[in-house]
């Protein structure tokens, strides 16, 4: 298949359940709610080394915030629910407790629910209050700034994680303007995040490694430098670097249309070749074949 | 569709009427609604000796001077009940849930004991507004209270849990006893706000002395505030942009109790 005259590889991305939430982060300026947001998600880009995948979804106005102040809306997700529980009172604690003005609140609906105010509220250390509004209780914790606010529960649903597009270009530059041009077009959709450094990752990974306590290692079958020394490479020969994208979502909706976003913005930005990732069908329940996000 | 009760005439004494509300009213025929039971005075009556009964619907309204109708949308758990003007003493006490939107003033005990539900009341209340029964430690437990008026004295007295908002004064002793929620007077308390309080906030933007027994804290902007005032908002009251935005000075007390309570003042100006 081909496209804007990239080669589009007729193959499909592998994604996974992954439980996932979303934080809205708020503070008194647009600024530091940004800040808050960044600090939240730093150090989040895959699971396997980060307990948790997180980024920041998109950037909130006032009226789209439950408080009325500028805010991010943040996604985080891990393998099960409890483990969304755990990071984020991790990093609810650690990153937005200590921001200044910064306020957290729960942006989702969700029948599952896991505990985040209610664990942090210790660190008030018995002068936290409570307080319930419209059936949701809120924590106020004193700090020494003033006061800070954050929701009791926070909804978890079974999203979709593993979602990814490839990008081959004949050389350095003309890859990475590709997978920059595709990131920036996916972040317009809403439910989905890209946890890597700028959305792009140069790394991709296999499942496994010839040293035991490695879950997961180089892609050594698309590393342009390792053409000529493994024994199988999907590295065409004019191609000289490669990167991906790896997309978490609410739910494979998104996860979807971001790909096909991505895919033509790729495509039209001078990649070489798209291809996705996949463990040949046996790791994950969803399948996104790239003939079906053409345009 | 709404069905509509009409008040013929003024009680001699107060109507005690508990079966006015949406639990009872809702989806009943008029035949059923009319055999409903009421008290008047010490005499077992019904309720097609007093309203004239029309339509038909989950919706229901009532209409005429129930100023001696009492105990209207009391325990009432779902659904929406007009009253088109003033109501009797004890309108939505112990309401668990649904609606109940008085056109008029509210009579004494409106909303006492409430556990859930939203109670708005367009002109003013009068004493014990969501306050507590005589015997019971606790008096509102949950749900919505909103009086554009003014309310009278001991509004909150006991409240365990909720929101009352006045847009007006709160009289006397506003959140007297209250263990914990939070009563918004936007326009002022009266005297001995918070006597007794253990937990909970009491937040004016009028003018306010709180009790010898309340300590000064600081002057802030509390987070938690705007997420009540964007509320109240939403439920139709006059909140500015100063009230949301503005500094509060908090005041903590009462010291003869757990002074874990708070009252919180606008700072005018700033």
């Amino acid at each position: 298949m081909r496209l804007h005259g990239a080669e589009i590889v007729d193959t499909f991305a592998e994604a996974f359940p992954m439980w996932g939430s979303r934080v809205l982060v708020t503070a008194a300026t647009p600024a530091w709610a940004l800040e808050a947001g960044r600090s939240m998600t730093g150090f989040a880009t895959s699971v396997i080394g980060c307990k948790c995948e997180a980024a920041i979804e998109r950037e909130l106005a006032p009226d789209e915030t439950p408080d009325g102040r500028p805010g991010v809306s943040v996604l985080l997700f891990a393998m099960d629910a409890d483990g969304v529980g755990k990071r984020l009172v991790e990093r609810v604690g650690q990153c937005v407790l200590t921001s200044p003005t910064a306020a957290c609140f729960n942006g989702v609906d969700a029948e599952d629910t896991v505990d985040v105010g209610g664990q942090l509220r210790f660190f008030g250390d018995g002068y936290q209050a409570s307080k319930v509004l419209d059936r949701q209780r809120f924590w106020r914790i004193p700090v020494m700034e003033g006061e800070f606010l954050v929701q009791e529960r926070f909804g978890v649903v079974e999203g979709v994680a593993g979602g990814n597009i490839i990008m081959l270009g004949r050389d350095a530059a003309s890859a990475l303007r590709a997978a920059e041009t595709a990131a920036r077009a996916m972040r317009s959709v809403e439910g989905m995040i890209m946890p890597f450094p700028g959305g792009i990752a140069r790394s991709g990974s296999k499942v496994g490694s010839r040293y035991s306590a490695l879950p997961a290692s180089t892609n050594d079958v698309l590393c342009p430098t390792l053409r000529g020394q493994v024994e199988h490479t999907d590295v065409p020969p004019d191609v000289e670097s490669v990167f991906e994208i790896v997309i978490d979502g609410l739910a494979l909706e998104p996860v979807r249309e971001a790909m096909a976003r991505g895919l033509a913005a790729a495509a039209e930005a001078g990649a070489s070749h798209v291809t996705a990732g996949n463990y040949g069908g046996n790791l994950g329940p969803h399948h996104i074949h790239l003939r079906e996000l053409m345009p | 569709m709404t069905l509509t009760l009409t008040l013929r005439e003024e009680p001699v004494v107060p109507l005690e009427a508990e079966v006015l509300c949406p639990d009872r009213l809702a989806g009943a025929s008029r035949d059923e609604v009319e055999a409903l039971p009421v008290w008047h005075g010490n005499e077992r009556t019904r309720v097609g000796e007093f309203f004239a009964v029309s339509g038909a619907g989950d919706d229901v309204r009532l209409e005429g001077d129930l100023r001696r109708v009492k105990l209207v949308g009391a325990g009432m758990t779902a659904g929406r009940l007009t009253v088109a003007g003033d109501v009797g003493t004890h309108a939505g006490a112990g309401m668990r849930g649904g609606e109940l939107h008085v056109a008029g003033d509210a009579g004494d005990w409106a909303g006492a004991g409430m556990r859930g539900g939203t109670l708005v009341v367009r002109g003013s209340a009068g004493c014990q507004l969501g306050g507590v029964h005589p015997g019971e430690r606790a008096g509102m437990r949950g749900g919505e209270i909103v009086v554009h008026g003014n309310a009278g004295a001991q509004a909150g007295a006991g409240l365990r849990r909720g929101l009352i908002a006045v847009a007006g004064r709160a009289g006397e002793a506003a959140g007297l006893r209250m263990l914990a929620g939070t009563i918004v007077a936007l326009s002022g308390l009266g005297r001995r706000a918070g006597a007794g309080m253990r937990r909970g906030s009491i937040v004016t933007m009028g003018p306010a002395t709180p009790l010898a027994t309340f300590v000064f804290s600081c002057i802030y902007r509390p987070p938690f505030l705007r997420l009540y005032l964007r509320r109240l908002r939403a439920l139709g009251l006059a909140v500015s942009d100063e009230q949301l935005d503005g500094r509060y000075a908090r005041w903590c007390g009462d010291g003869l109790e757990l002074r874990r309570g708070e009252i919180l003042i606008l700072e005018a100006g700033l």
